[in-house]
C-alpha cells in the first residue's frame, strides 16, 4: 500500500521538474474544497470538509466541569483525532498512533494559541465551574493533507456551535446560579436575553421547552480564525495541499496558520527533511494567498 | 425502562414522529462514496448517519488469526464521540465490541469465505450520528459496502428491528420508543432465503407477540432490502449514463 508512491516517485519528480503535478494542478494550487456544516444534529456543532478526495467530519460536544488547576480562569478545550480504519487501508484500530496525536495537537494549537475560542469567556465560577469544549476529528477518507482539512473542519464546526444550555440545565449539572455567574463575568448579551426570559425562575430541567422556543441559541465566543495551509517539499519543489502520493514521498512538510491581517499564528514543521530560509518564505507567502481564499470560502459557508 | 407520562402512540394510532405502527423511518442509501476503501456505503436511517467501508479480501495479520481453509470476517462497529447527546469516549467499549462480534458473525454467514483462505474481509462501520437502531443500520450499510467491494456473497444481508410500545407491536423503534418502550427485537436476514443472521431481543414479549414482531421485522427487512438494491443499481446506472454521454 505504501509501495505504490515509491514507484510513482520518479513520475512525480519528473513532472515536478517541468513545473507540473500528477492531477494537473500548479504547485500553489489547492484541490477543490467543500465545507458543509450542521451535519450531525446530536453534536453541538459539526462540519464535513472535503479537500479533493480527503474527507473528514469534525464534531463539537460541550459540557460543564472543573477547570484545570493551572488555568482556573479558562474554560477547557480538548482536541482528539481518530484515524479510523475506515479511512485508509493503512489505518489500524487501537489507541491513537503518534500521527493522530500530532494532528490533534496541531489543530488544538491552531485553535488555542490563536485564541479563536475565547476560553476566558467560558468561565462560570473561577476555579470551580467552566464550560468544557471537546473537538473530535473523525477521518473518513484519507487522500493527503489532513492538517488543513482538520483545522478547517474544526473552525467551521466551532463557528456553528450552539451552547447546549437547555440540555445541560438541571440539578447537579448546570445550575441557574452558574448561568448568572457566567453572565456577570462575561457580559454576553445573549445570555442576558435567556436569563431575562419570563418564567426562567420556574424553569425545571426536562420540561418547559416551549418557554425557550424563541431564545436565540448562544454561540461560542470566538474571534477571527487563522487558516492553516500546509506545503510539502519533494526534492527542491515546494507544493501546497499534497495528495496522498505526494505526501508519502515528501521529504519535509510545513504548516503555517495565518490570520485575517496577514500575521502568522501557528507553525509546525514535520518529517525528517529540512527547509532553507528562502523556502520557508515561499511557504509563508503561499499560505497567505491560499489562506485568504479559504477564509472567504469558510465565511461564505457559515454566513459571516 | 423508565416510567414516563409520554404517550408513544396517540389516540389516532400515530407514533411520536407521525408514523403508523408498521411504518419505517426514512432511509437513504448511497453506495461507493469513499475513495480509498475497496467498497463503501453511506446510509441515513431516521436520525442515524452511518458510513461503512470494506477492505479486502487481504492477508490477515497477525498470522495466527488466519484460517487456512477460509477467510475471516472482521467487522468493527465504532461510534464517533459526537454521535450521541453526552460525548462518548473514543475507542471501543463493551457495547461496541459486542455489536462488532454479532455483525461479524452475521456477515460471515453470507460471504463466500471458502474462496479466500488465510484472508480477511474487514468491514468498518462508523456511526456519525446515532438515534436508535444503529446496529441494524450499520449491518444494512455493511451489506451494500460488501457488494460495492465485489465480495462474493450468497445474498445481500439486511437488518431491521421491531418492538413493543404501549402494548402494541411496531416496526423500527425511534429513539424515545427505544428508551421508553417495552421490547426491542433487531434481526438481520438473508432476504432470498429468509435465513436469520442476527437476532437479539430485550424487554418483555409474549410468545404470540414475538411471532408478530418477528414477522413484522422480516417485512421491514424486505423493504430495506429493496432500498439497498436500488442504491447499488443507481451507482452502475450512473456509470452507464456517463459512458453513453461520452
Amino acid at each position: 500500500m505504501t509501495i505504490t508512491p515509491a514507484i510513482k516517485k520518479d513520475y512525480i519528480t519528473k513532472l515536478a521538474e517541468q513545473g507540473k503535478r500528477v492531477d494537473g494542478r500548479t504547485f500553489d494550487q489547492y484541490r477543490p474544497i467543500e465545507i458543509e456544516t450542521g451535519i450531525v444534529k446530536q453534536a453541538e456543532g459539526s462540519a464535513r470538509v472535503k479537500i479533493g478526495n480527503t474527507q473528514l467530519v469534525v464534531g463539537i460536544k460541550m459540557g460543564v466541569g472543573e477547570p484545570f488547576p493551572d488555568t482556573p480562569d479558562c474554560g477547557v478545550l480538548s482536541t482528539a483525532a481518530e484515524f479510523v480504519p475506515l479511512a485508509s487501508p493503512d489505518f489500524e484500530s487501537g489507541p491513537p498512533r503518534e500521527d493522530a496525536i500530532e494532528l490533534a495537537r496541531v489543530v488544538d494549537r491552531g485553535v488555542r494559541e490563536s485564541e479563536v475560542v475565547d476560553i476566558k469567556k467560558l468561565v462560570m465560577t473561577q476555579g470551580e465551574k467552566v464550560w468544557l469544549v471537546f473537538i473530535d476529528i473523525h477521518i473518513l477518507d484519507y487522500d493527503g493533507n489532513l492538517f488543513d482539512a482538520a483545522s478547517l473542519g474544526a473552525l467551521a464546526a466551532l463557528m456553528t456551535t450552539k451552547i447546549p444550555i437547555l440540555r445541560l440545565l438541571g440539578p447537579g449539572g448546570l445550575e441557574k446560579s452558574d448561568l448568572e455567574a457566567w453572565f456577570n463575568t462575561t457580559k454576553i448579551q445573549d445570555i442576558y436575553d435567556l436569563y431575562s426570559m419570563p418564567g426562567f425562575d420556574e424553569y425545571v430541567a426536562g420540561n418547559n421547552k416551549e418557554l425557550f422556543k424563541d431564545v436565540k441559541p448562544i454561540a461560542l465566543p470566538m474571534t477571527e480564525p487563522p487558516i492553516s495551509c500546509t506545503a510539502i517539499k519533494i526534492n527542491d519543489y515546494v507544493m501546497f495541499d499534497a495528495s496522498l502520493d505526494e505526501e508519502t514521498i515528501a521529504d519535509v512538510r510545513l504548516t503555517v496558520a495565518t490570520d485575517h491581517k496577514g500575521d502568522l499564528r501557528a507553525m509546525q514543521k514535520g518529517l525528517s527533511g529540512s527547509f532553507s530560509k528562502e523556502e520557508i518564505q515561499k511557504v509563508i507567502n503561499g499560505a497567505l494567498v491560499n489562506g485568504q481564499e479559504i477564509r472567504k470560502q469558510l465565511y461564505a459557508k457559515i454566513g459571516k | 425502562m423508565m416510567k414516563s407520562d409520554i404517550k408513544l402512540i396517540n389516540s389516532e394510532g400515530k407514533r411520536l414522529d407521525g408514523r403508523g405502527p408498521e411504518d419505517l423511518r426514512k432511509i437513504k442509501i448511497e453506495s461507493g462514496v469513499l475513495h480509498r476503501a475497496d467498497g463503501s456505503c453511506y446510509l441515513e436511517w431516521g436520525g442515524n448517519k452511518i458510513y461503512a467501508a470494506v477492505y479486502g479480501p487481504r492477508e490477515a495479520v497477525p498470522r495466527h488469526c488466519q484460517n487456512p481453509l477460509r477467510a475471516i470476517v472482521q467487522a468493527r462497529y465504532n461510534m464517533a464521540a459526537f454521535s450521541v447527546e453526552d460525548r462518548k469516549r473514543p475507542g471501543p467499549d463493551r457495547r461496541s465490541v459486542e455489536i462488532s462480534k454479532v455483525i461479524s458473525e452475521a456477515l460471515e454467514r453470507v460471504i463466500l469465505t471458502e474462496q479466500f483462505p488465510r484472508a480477511t474481509v474487514d468491514v468498518n462501520i462508523e456511526v456519525l450520528a446515532a438515534e436508535a437502531g444503529t446496529r441494524c443500520a450499520g449491518l444494512t450499510a455493511a451489506g451494500v459496502a460488501l457488494v460495492d467491494a465485489g465480495i462474493p456473497m450468497r445474498d445481500i444481508p439486511v437488518a431491521c428491528a421491531a418492538g413493543k410500545i404501549e402494548d402494541q407491536i411496531v416496526l423500527d423503534l425511534g429513539k424515545l420508543e427505544d428508551n421508553l418502550g417495552q421490547a426491542d427485537l433487531p434481526i438481520a436476514i438473508s432476504p432470498r432465503t429468509g435465513e436469520v443472521l442476527l437476532l437479539q431481543m430485550d424487554g418483555h414479549l409474549t410468545h404470540d407477540e414475538f411471532n408478530k414482531a418477528f414477522d413484522l421485522a422480516v417485512r421491514g427487512c424486505h423493504i430495506v432490502s429493496d432500498v439497498q438494491k436500488q442504491a447499488i443499481m443507481h451507482k452502475y446506472q450512473s456509470v452507464v449514463a456517463a459512458e453513453v454521454q461520452e
